[in-house]
């Protein structure tokens, strides 16, 4: 970014922190409803150093890596398995595609009756709502690789494996990219509403802690949580998708977002 | 130093023997190739021409190996082949290369299938043939930064890198301008009477074949067979622009209308 774009960046959201202290300064709003900035970065503060803030998050980053990679480790061989052979994409793929179109968080129900308060039930709902959105990234990806790459492959005698690891893989990989991505955030969301559903002994998340915050009508735990979670999402999206990404841009050329 | 058997080789000799195929679709059967039987000598720049649906590139496809014939066989140096290989490369119409690669990787890709060479080897041969495509000094550009020209260069240096015997040009010129396309006639003749190659090079463009050819061939379409050979005999390195040349596409456009008005 350039310094020009951060600093418009930096007053517009200093704008929007104005006018949120005016409102709760006012009292146009019940700060029980909308507690002031100010309260909120107390509240956060207070958290970080308490270290109840950074447990939860961390319980919460470890249910998500762990959901996430076994999503992209279920779900990018069978999409890859669905690109190539007819019977399972007329199977697999079809299901998959209903799937995808399901909100996870409909899986929560289920997986309380079927694990019980456990973390399983978390991964489980996870798992349920990165798989699928992969499979068909990675299935369209390469299905929508250009016959030609194959055929200039082929003449250069590349086959079998050689063909999936040095062609095929690469040139679906802007759309894998973009499959982890949208796989990423509905892993995330995912978790979330999992958490605040569903309460357990082992280890108290993110979710929990904005829930909690509801019971105690802590409206500046809730908003400091929530801040939490959008920093979250933005780190990830910056250490995880803006290299990959980046590089898309600069090889291919192509300005993937 | 770069091997020697990496930068100088056999052209091969060509014979196609009553090759037939056909292909089905939901307007029927089409017969693409009728019983076409071609020899092509050693080191010979031989074009085909024809209207669309002739099966000029469906014979060229079969010489590269990424068709089968239903019936016929093909022989490179009197040995039968089938299915691709590093002996028989292919130019394509559209460039080809792999943007996730940068231009000396693209022409690294057939090098690094092929054995005995190590990569120090590898990596001088692929810069001796940037070089032969004057574009030594763009090894390490992504390709999205290239121009159509300069891109169909990189094409030809990764279609020569394996040192192939016999070159496949599937219209590689047809895309680009008219400027772009002149310089490359230029070049391609430089690089042919410098390695002796053999090339087919499939186009619609008459001029353009006239110009590059040792020999045009005619087909004709439904069923696609060939109509008519036309050897040129002008010096080279030969120009677009020369009158002799037109003299030449000017016959092949006559027998061209003949067959348009024979078929409809």
């Amino acid at each position: 970014m350039k310094s020009k774009a951060i600093i418009h960046l930096l007053v517009f959201h200093l704008i929007l922190v104005v006018i949120w202290e005016i409102i709760t300064r006012t009292g146009w709003v019940s700060p029980v409803l909308l507690p002031s900035p100010i309260d909120v970065a107390i509240y956060l503060f207070d958290s970080i150093t308490s270290g109840e803030m950074l447990k939860a998050a961390w319980v919460t980053l470890k249910r998500l890596l762990f959901g996430y990679v076994i999503g992209i480790a279920v779900g990018l061989p069978l999409g890859l398995l669905c690109a190539r052979l007819k019977c399972v994409q007329n199977t697999l793929g079809v299901l998959a595609l209903g799937l995808q179109t399901l909100p996870s968080v409909c899986w929560v129900p289920l997986a309380i009756l079927w694990f019980g308060q456990s973390e399983a039930a978390l991964l489980f709902v996870v798992v349920m709502g990165t798989t699928w959105s992969i499979l068909i990234a990675a299935d369209n990806g390469v299905k929508n690789i250009p016959p030609l790459y194959l055929r200039a492959a082929y003449t250069m005698g590349s086959k079998n494996t050689h063909t999936w690891i040095y062609v095929i893989m690469p040139a679906a990989f802007p759309a894998i990219v973009s499959g982890m991505k949208q796989g990423w955030a509905f892993a995330w969301r995912s978790l979330m509403a999992a958490e605040i559903y569903v309460t357990i002994m082992s280890g108290f998340g993110l979710g929990q802690l904005l829930h909690y915050g509801r019971e105690l009508q802590a409206m500046d735990q809730v908003l400091g949580v929530m801040a939490i979670v959008i920093a979250i999402g933005l780190l990830a999206d910056m250490l995880l998708f803006s290299p990959a990404e980046k590089l898309l841009r600069s090889r291919w050329g192509l300005d993937k977002s | 130093m770069i091997p020697e058997s990496e930068i100088t080789t056999h052209a091969a000799k060509l014979q196609i023997r009553n090759v037939s195929k056909r292909f089905h679709s939901s307007n029927g059967i089409t017969h693409a190739l009728d019983n076409v039987s071609l020899d092509i000598r050693e080191g010979e720049f031989v074009c085909l021409v024809g209207a669309s649906g002739c099966g000029k590139s469906t014979l060229l496809n079969h010489i590269a190996g990424l068709e089968i014939p239903d019936e016929g066989s093909l022989q490179l140096d009197g040995v039968p082949f089938s299915g691709p290989d590093r002996t028989r490369m292919m130019l394509f119409q559209e460039h080809a290369l792999f943007p996730w690669l940068n231009v000396i990787g693209n022409v690294l890709f057939a090098l690094k299938l092929k054995p005995n060479l190590n990569d120090k080897e590898r990596k001088e041969v692929a810069r001796y043939y940037l070089h032969l495509v004057g574009l030594q000094d763009f090894a390490n550009s992504n390709i999205h930064e290239l121009s159509g020209g300069m891109r169909q260069r990189v094409a030809l240096a990764r279609a020569l890198a394996p040192n192939p015997r016999i070159l496949l040009m599937d219209e590689p010129f047809a895309a680009l301008d008219t400027m772009t396309r002149e310089q490359l006639y230029g070049d391609l003749q430089r690089i042919w009477q410098q390695r002796k190659i053999t090339i087919v090079f499939v186009t619609h463009n008459l001029r353009e074949a006239a110009c590059l050819g040792d020999r045009i061939v005619l087909f004709r379409p439904r069923p696609g067979r060939i109509f008519r050979e036309y050897p040129v005999n002008l010096p080279r390195p030969r120009d677009l622009n020369d009158p002799q040349i037109a003299t030449v596409s000017g016959q092949i456009t006559q027998d061209l209308k003949t067959i348009g008005k024979d078929s409809a």
